[in-house]
């Protein structure tokens, strides 16, 4: 009994500098945003300091804006994730294979990760500019279009030319998860299955893709909640732009709370926003138990 | 599945595959490298090289003025003079969360992995659930906060901001190390005559130290590439960060495609050096807080 409360007390002592950092930052705005849900606290409104009860959480669920801003987060979130789980296992197989120049394609692979956000935004946004951009250059030169294209200044296209971007950095990031997984399958199997006469594709189907598997969930749980909540590409890409066509819910929530000053209704979202993250978070801890156990 | 019986034929296909393997790598290597390339490029390149059409991809001249105003420019409202600056606050920024969240999160961790306290599990859960929190869901009354205690615009208190996304991470990843050691070690110790914390510091610390040494480079990364409270919380140079600066090239100034690129380039420069040169750490790091095996 006495060695219990001196294991509590040491455990005390070794993770309170750690809590008093992360709950003391968080604790207080947590809560607070929450009030913000429930009482209006808009500085613009003319119902400010009353209370709202859910109506902010209504007013968000039955209004046209969120569940536009909601398509657009779920286009990019699928989209994107799609890409880089479906690209990321394709590249690691390649990658998992013996040829010429494999170990420096294994080395190189992992820089454009390595860009910060922010520089790799700046970069796209400047190589599909519309007036001087070197990717309008090239594909005049090899006659893919006639003319210049403002690809972020299209609503058509500027969604892609983002989903392009953030696959081009966050592709090697799977690409390493696969590749992690691809190196822990044990050969033998394959040399068996292979006398067996079993087939490339068999082989993939039946021992890569199952052994594959654990890996290809956490990165589409762990990309998803990412992408779900990304504001850095968008907003310095498009910031929002051009007709709302890149409005995700993060972004109109950064939007509400900065330029339009509502706060409660920013809050509603960002709590919306939260409580997804929070359920993704949920589903990503039962599948590493489930691995584990 | 034909029995192929002749070996010659049998290499023949072989070296079909490796030369399709070669092509596709060439491809990712082009796909990987040519935007890197060409912001190199384009920082280099004279600025009515730029904005010529049709666009020449090999410029007859190069400059490196533009690099030399980064480390030279003494005016203050000159973008180089305050991309340089930038430069500084995110290393200074980047360093301090890195020590910091390492000592602090690095202790709690060993506590998650090796010491029995009640609510482990439910504050663990918690604890993943902060990491992945969007700070929009924080943000209005953090800015409120921070700002009615004159702690805005300010380099420490975004540490603070910083370490409290950032230790959780490392609290994440770390218990996951510091859980395979055998727990052997920490008894021999203890009838050695050592204390829980010595045993903490001389066996278990150098022990898990390829994964501080990981976990501490993710954490200088996300400082360095932090965008969205750096944006509400630094105004002036005292804090400003170089992802903030490098938004402003894109916006604020007149667009100049040249300075955009040096500012990539000099951005890129540490986390690319560090990605590389630490690869086998990072992919450790990264693997290990997402697949276990």
């Amino acid at each position: 009994m006495r060695l219990r409360k001196e294991e509590e007390r040491y455990a005390l002592k070794l993770i309170s500098p750690s809590m008093i950092v992360v709950f003391g930052v968080i604790i207080v705005p947590i809560v607070t945003t929450f009030i913000y849900t429930l009482v209006n606290i808009d500085p613009l409104s003319a119902h400010k300091g009353e209370f709202a009860g859910l109506s902010f959480y209504i007013k968000a669920l039955t209004s046209k804006v969120f569940w536009e801003d909601l398509g657009r987060t779920l286009h990019f979130t699928i989209a994107s994730t799609a890409i880089e789980t479906v690209l990321g296992m394709l590249i690691a197989l390649l990658l998992n294979q013996k040829f010429p120049g494999v170990k420096f394609l294994r080395s190189i692979i992992i820089i454009p990760w390595a860009l910060p956000t922010v520089v790799n935004g700046s970069l796209w946004k400047l190589m599909l500019n519309g007036e001087y951009g070197v990717i309008n250059a090239l594909l005049v030169r090899f006659h893919l279009i006639s003319s210049y294209q403002s690809w972020l200044g299209n609503p058509k296209t500027a969604m892609w030319c983002i989903i392009l971007a953030d696959a081009w950095k966050m592709t090697p990031l799977a690409v390493i998860f696969f590749l992690a997984a691809l190196q822990g399958i044990d050969n033998t199997i394959y040399e068996a299955a292979k006398v067996d006469g079993a087939g490339a594709f068999r082989r993939f189907q039946a021992i890569t893709l199952p052994a594959l598997k654990p890996t290809i969930m956490v990165i589409v749980v762990m990309r998803t909640v990412e992408k779900f909540k990304a504001f850095d590409i968008f907003y310095l890409m498009t910031r929002g732009g051009p007709a709302n066509s890149t409005k995700t819910l993060m972004y109109d929530t950064y939007l509400q709370a900065f330029t339009n000053l509502n706060y409660s209704e920013a809050a509603t979202y960002a709590y919306l926003i939260a409580l997804v993250v929070a359920l993704m978070t949920l589903i990503y801890v039962k599948l590493m138990n489930r691995e584990e156990a | 599945m034909k029995n192929r019986k002749h070996s010659g034929r049998m290499s023949s296909r072989k070296k079909r595959i490796m030369a399709l393997e070669m092509f596709l790598g060439l491809l990712l290597a082009i796909t990987v490298l040519a935007p890197i390339a060409w912001m190199f490029l384009s920082s280099v390149m004279q600025s009515v090289d730029l904005t010529a059409k049709p666009l020449k991809l090999i410029p007859e001249t190069v400059t490196f003025e533009r690099y030399r105003q980064i480390f030279q420019s003494t005016t203050t409202s000159d973008p180089a003079f305050v991309f340089r600056i930038a430069l500084k606050n995110s290393f200074i920024i980047a360093v301090s969360v890195t020590v910091l969240s390492l000592v602090i999160g690095t202790m709690a961790a060993y506590a998650f992995a090796h010491v029995r306290f009640r609510y482990k599990g439910g504050l663990m859960m918690l604890i993943l659930f902060t990491y992945m929190l969007p700070p929009a869901a924080l943000i209005i009354p953090l800015y409120r906060i921070y700002s009615s205690l004159h702690l805005l615009d300010k380099k420490f208190p975004l540490v603070i901001l910083y370490l409290s996304f950032i230790i959780p991470f490392i609290i994440w990843v770390m218990q996951d190390f510091f859980g395979s050691i055998s727990k052997s070690f920490e008894e021999a110790a203890q009838v050695d005559g050592a204390t829980r914390f010595q045993t903490l510091l001389y066996i278990f610390l150098p022990i898990a130290r390829p994964g501080a040494v990981a976990t501490g480079i993710l954490a200088f990364l996300m400082s360095w590439d932090e965008f969205f409270y750096a944006l509400i919380f630094t105004s002036s140079l005292t804090s400003k960060t170089m992802t903030i600066a490098i938004e402003e090239f894109n916006g604020k100034f007149t667009i100049d495609y040249g300075m955009i690129s040096v500012a990539g380039i000099l951005g890129s420069l540490i986390p690319v050096l560090i990605t590389v040169i630490f690869q086998k750490y990072i992919v450790m790091g990264m693997t290990a807080g997402g697949v276990k095996e």
